[in-house]
Order: structure tokens, then sequence, then C-alpha cells
């Protein structure tokens, strides 16, 4: 019987189709205006040529695309997208979850500790750049002028390493907070009682840590992977613009701020929506792997 | 049925009451919309000038709106226009001259308009090199020059002083300048020399200045299948001189844009390129006594040197306005052009003047004595134009810049020799033209 397949909860039926559509109208809206419709147009217009005000445009099929790809500059940039997201979303989660187990530690003054952590996401990542800019500059940063006394030649301007390690520590810190909130919410929801329990058992703080907290947080550090992905892949624009402006050598141009240079700045609107629609790929691919692999071993 | 009648009648009750309140002063002048990229004192300059045009007549009235950023506000005027809402005048920047002069059927060429507003208009009065950069293949001014800078030298008179050489006697060459630096690093100076806008200078406004081609086609004046020429066995000395520098340490690698004025006016670097336009800002920030001189260049290279290049931004007039606004327009620039109107803002913001006539102004005024070195950028440029030195005319030259400064950095941190640096930013440069070429065929 239909019924029994569902026994047990509630559903409710509306009846009709206007009502339940008219409820999602709001969303679907939004939707398809600011995400759909945005990037069919990247779509449409990554397969023609045109000049800046769209007075002449051409039908060049995937020619947009094969240009990119026989850029070595844009496979180099590929091979940055990946180590620079890939730093950006370890570090961030590992520094994050060490902050957030030592906070809920804190017995004393926690609220303090707990505030201060999560004061820099509410820093723009344009100031935070600049922040850390000021901080490293060559000619006046204190951090740049400490380094120099303890021997180390600080110049992100001509040295690529060092402005790669720049926009990581910015993107890094400008992320922790974000991190450190959930982490520290999904800490806090663990039952006292099993840890109570494992500590009777005789497991050690680390073994506890191991065997119950990490695979009771995995939902979390799921959620947070996904969620730093993205950000590393699209929000760290602004700091890098801000700190490198791709500089020096293309050493910190990632895929998503080639498509502003090309797109923003440059007028090349064929390329920036090609690469536009490449960067779409990638994010879909990146986010559907990560919940046909990862979410499998996810405990919820 | 008739509750719908009445609101709609309410509504254009309403929006009536709306539109005669908006454009209340509009019935009495024709609005012109400028849309600019002016900020801090440049966009109080930019208010002043409007609003004294605007007493000067009743017929018209100018109204400044800040865009943002000149990408920002290009992107804006394009978006605007797409929408069929483009404003009057456009400011944009020197790169996107290419861009604006393709768009055909967008924009109305400024000097036409000035003719057909029966503004007079005489090309002779303009600065060669401040005006040949936006004028049309037909020789007729595209679009209105408004602020306009050039690099030249600057350099720290006490650290000169320090290092036992004579203040007042800047280097004029590069190898007087490595000498220079020699001397100011073992004086203990950290830095000798650095620069800002690396392919401004080194390479766009170094070709014109040793008249050689930045571009084939007279740099892309002659049209759109111009490639680059910057390979030349003169830009690949140049670009090599500076590396060894940098490996002696005498030349410091100060990042893109504007970013390396710090290290001058903090002192750690002793000489600088600059353009004419940080003047102000060098002499607000700087604790030191420091002097303008002109660029160095190659003194074994014939005509060396011819004459520097522009950066900055001009006006643009988009198509497809009314008869009394393009009046409106030309009167506005008429304006703009007067010899003590430019004076000022050439004196006020140290920007170019557009006018001999201006500059002839404010020599006379003793502006020049008060202030030593504001005319060097003037000098440089009052000369007779080549085919090499005019200016540079690439489609995508935003992205160009980018690239050569990209592999520039890669040549200066010795990862690359300079040849291979340049030949490579060669490669990478005419791809982007070919692109372009297609894109506004």
């Amino acid at each position: 019987m239909n019924t029994s397949a569902v026994a047990g909860q509630k559903r409710v039926v509306f009846s009709g189709l206007v009502l339940p559509y008219l409820l999602l109208a709001p969303q679907l809206i939004i939707t398809v205006v600011f995400f759909f419709w945005p990037a069919a147009q990247a779509l449409w217009q990554s397969l023609q040529m045109q000049d800046a005000f769209g007075i002449g445009s051409e039908f060049v099929g995937l020619e947009n695309f094969t240009m990119l790809f026989s850029t070595p500059e844009y496979l180099a940039s590929f091979r940055l997208t990946a180590a620079f997201s890939s730093a950006v979303a370890v570090a961030g989660l590992v520094i994050a979850l060490v902050l957030a187990v030592m906070a809920n530690r804190v017995i004393r003054a926690a609220t303090a500790y707990k505030t201060l952590l999560i004061w820099p996401y509410a820093v723009a990542p344009a100031i935070a750049a600049v922040l850390w800019l000021f901080l490293f500059s060559p000619a006046v940063g204190i951090l740049a002028l400490a380094l120099r006394q303890v021997g180390v030649d600080w110049n992100h301007l001509l040295n690529g390493d060092q402005a790669f390690l720049l926009v990581v520590i910015t993107s890094v810190w400008k992320q922790v907070s974000y991190n450190f909130l959930f982490f520290l919410a999904g800490l806090q929801s663990i039952p006292r009682s099993l840890l109570e329990a494992a500590a009777i058992d005789g497991a050690g703080p680390w073994r506890r840590f191991r065997t119950i907290v990490f695979p009771l947080l995995s939902p979390t550090t799921f959620f947070l992977l996904v969620v730093n992905v993205i950000y590393a892949f699209f929000d760290t624009f602004a700091v890098i613009d801000a700190a490198t402006q791709g500089g020096p050598g293309g050493q910190t141009a990632v895929l998503v701020y080639k498509v502003y240079q090309d797109g923003f700045k440059g007028l090349d609107l064929g390329s920036s929506a090609a690469q536009s629609v490449v960067l779409m790929a990638i994010v879909t691919v990146l986010t559907v792997m990560q919940f046909r692999y990862i979410d499998r071993r996810v405990q919820y | 049925m008739r509750i719908r009648l009445h609101f709609r009648q309410y509504v254009l009750g309403l929006a009536g009451v709306i539109a005669v309140a908006a454009t209340g002063p509009a019935l009495a002048a024709t609005e012109i919309q400028l849309w600019h990229a002016m900020t801090g004192a440049l966009n109080e300059r930019i208010v002043g000038l409007t609003e004294e045009f605007n007493k000067s007549q009743s017929d018209y009235h100018v109204n400044p709106v800040y865009k943002g950023s000149y990408p920002e506000a290009l992107n804006a005027g394009i978006a605007a226009f797409r929408a069929g809402n483009a404003p009057h005048i456009l400011q944009v920047f020197e790169v996107g001259t290419a861009t604006m002069m393709n768009a055909k059927g967008a924009i109305k060429p400024v000097e036409a308009m000035m003719k057909e507003a029966g503004e007079p208009f005489d090309r002779a009065a303009y600065v060669p090199a401040v005006a040949g950069y936006y004028a049309a293949p037909n020789g007729q001014l595209a679009s209105f020059p408004f602020n306009s800078s050039t690099p030249v030298f600057y350099y720290n008179k006490d650290a000169f002083a320090k290092a036992g050489l004579d203040p007042e006697a800047p280097p004029k060459t590069w190898t007087e300048l490595a000498i220079a630096a020699g001397k100011l690093k073992a004086s203990g100076q950290r830095c000798g020399y650095t620069t800002t806008w690396p392919s401004w200078i080194q390479l766009e406004t170094f070709s014109a200045w040793h008249n050689v081609e930045y571009a084939t086609k007279n740099n892309g004046f002659g049209g759109l299948d111009a490639r680059l020429k910057i390979n030349s066995p003169l830009h690949v000395r140049h670009i090599e001189n500076l590396a060894n520098l940098a490996k002696q340490g005498l030349f410091t690698y100060g990042g893109r844009g504007n970013a390396a004025v710090s290290r001058f006016f903090s002192g750690e670097c002793a000489m600088l390129t600059e353009s004419s336009s940080g003047y102000a800002n060098i002499k607000k920030n700087a604790t030191f006594k420091f002097g303008i001189s002109s660029l160095p260049y190659y003194p074994d290279v014939s005509g060396a040197p011819q004459n520097t290049i522009i950066g900055g931004a001009s006006l643009w007039v988009f198509a497809n306005k009314t008869a009394p606004e393009y009046k409106g327009v030309a009167k506005f620039f008429s304006y703009l052009s007067k010899p003590e109107v430019q004076a000022k803002w050439h004196q006020e913001t140290g920007y170019l003047p557009v006018t001999t006539a201006a500059y002839e102004l404010t020599r006379k005024s003793g502006f020049y004595t008060q202030n030593p070195g504001t005319d060097v950028s003037v000098e440089q440029m009052i000369v007779k134009i080549t085919d090499k030195s005019r200016g540079v005319r690439l489609g995508f030259l935003p992205q160009i810049r980018d690239v050569t400064e990209e592999e520039l950095e890669n040549v200066w941190a010795g990862k690359q020799t300079a040849k291979a640096g340049l030949d490579r930013a060669v490669q990478r440069g005419d791809e982007l033209l070919t692109r372009f070429e297609r894109g506004n065929r």
C-alpha cells in the first residue's frame, strides 16, 4: 500500500499547483535572475568575439576556449589556482580547528577569546589585504623589516613565492574566523557524556579527539571544505586585487583574477566569458565530487 | 475597473509631479552628463571647473558624476551605452583610446562635433604631443585631451650631496644614472634607482624618447594590424641594463602602477622615474629637497631624446545626442581650453597644459621659477613629434601592459633573460592584437 511507504512521515499535500509554485516563486525568481540568466549569458558570450560596445560580434564557436588552452600562462594559472585553493582550504580548516578546540577548553574569559577570534571575519577582503600589505610592504612594513633583520630579503613584488605566501596568509586569516565559528558550534554539540565515558575507559585527549570528536565533527568539516574551496576560488579575488594584482610575473593570477583582468579591465568579453565558463565547470565538478565521494564517509 | 482607473490616474499624476520636480532646473538649461574617475583633490577641481562653467552662462548645465576608477567608469559608460542611456561625456584613460576609437557609431569625434556646433576650434593651438595621442587617422581630434601627464625624473638632492654628487647636476643619460647609483650605494643608500609604471615608462615612453617603434604601423596609429616591436636590440639592451643594475643592487623594482613612489619619499631610493602628475604627492611627503629633471636616455641612439608620451585620460563624447546638447558640450570644451582655465588646471593638479597658450601664460606668471622643475614635463613635450613618438594606439593595451609587466618582472627577478622576456611579451601581445583586430573588424 502506498500509505505505508510514507508511514511515520508527515506529508503535506497541496491541492493544485498554484500555491506551491507561488510559495517557491521568490526563491525561483532570484535563482533564475541572478544565477541561471547570467550563466546562460556567459555561455553565449563565450562563443562570440565581440568589441567592447557590442556593436559588432562574430560567432566563433569554441575558438575562445582553444585559444585559452593553447596559452601556457592560462595553464599555469590552473596549477596555481589548484595550489592556492588547497593551501587556503587546508590551512584555513586546520588552524580554525586547532583554535576551536583550544577555545572550547578555555574556562576563564572564554567569551573574550571567542569574540577576538571572530573579529577578522567582519573585515572586508580588500581591507584585510591592505592590512597585511602594510605589514609586509618591502619599503615600510614592520614584518618585512623584521624579516630583513633576520636575514630574509622580503620582496613580494619580485619574489613570486613570497607573493603567493602573502595572498595565502591574508585569505586564510580572513576565513579562519568563519571556520572557527562552525567548528566551535560543532564541538559544543558533541555530547559531554561520550567524552567522559571515553575518558573513564582510559582514552587520552588525542585518542578522544581522533576517535570521537573528529568523526562527530565530520559533517561540519565537510560543509566547511565545500565552502572554503568555493571561497578560495571566487572570494579571494579582492585580496589578490588589493595585494598583488596577480603579480609578480603572473604568479598570483588565479583563474578568477584573470577573468576580471581580461573582462573588466581589458574588455575582452569573449575570452573573459570563456574563462568564467571554465571556472563554472570546475566548481561544479568539484562540488559533485565532494558530494559523491567525501559525503559517503561523513557520519551525520 | 473603476478603482483601477483611479489608481492609474493617481500614478500618472504622481509621475507627472515627480517629473516636473526632477526636470525643474533642466527647463532653464540643457543638462550635460559628465562621467569621470577623478578622486580627492582632482574630484574637487573637476566639480569646481563645472561649477565655474555653469555660472559663466545659463543655457547649459554640466553635471559631473564620479563613476569609480578608470576601468569602472569605462565599464559604466559601456553598460550605459548598451542600455541606450549613455552620458554625454565620458572620461576614458589613455589605454582605452583604441577601444573608444574603434567603437564606430558609439562615439562622436570631438573636432567634428565642435565644427557642427559652430564652436571655433584651432587644432594648432594644442600641444602636438598631447593632441596627437588622441587624433583619429584623418588627423582630427577624436577626444578632448583633459588630464595628461608624462614621465619625468625625480632625485633626492640631499642624498646626492651626501654621496658627493652635485645636487644641481642630475644624471642625463643611463650611463650617468648607473654611475650616480653606484656612488649613492657607496654612501650607504639602500636603493639607487626605482621606477613606477614599468610598461608605460620603460617601454612605451622609452620608445618614443629614443624615436624607435613600439609597434608597427606607426605604433598602431596606421591600422589595427599593428604588431609589437619591443624586442628590438635597443629595447633588449635597456631591459638588460636594468636587470644588470638590479643584480648590482643599484636598481630596485618597486612594483606596478605608482607603488614605487613610497620608496622615493621614504628616502630608500634616491632616484625615481614617475609621472609628472605625481609631483603634488611627492612634494607633500618628501622630507628632503628633491629635484626634477628630464628622463635619462642613451646618447648614442640617433634622434634621442625625442619626446615623451602622455598618460592620463581624455573626454569622449557619445553619439546620438541632440544638437543643443552637442552645442553645450562644445561650449564646455571651449571653456576648458581657455588659456587661463588650462593654466590654473595645470598649476593646481600637475597635469600638462593642453594648449601652448596655457604654458606661456604659466611661464609668464612666474609659476615655474617658484616651483622649479614643474616645467620639465612640458619641455619634454613641446617638440615636433614623429610617427614613432606620437603615442601608442593599440587595442587591448591594458592587457598588453599586464603582459609586458609580467615578463619584465620575470626578467628582473633573474628568471629569464631580457631577450627571452621581451620575445615572449611580443608573442603574447601580438596574440592579443590579433584578437582585437578580429573583434573590431
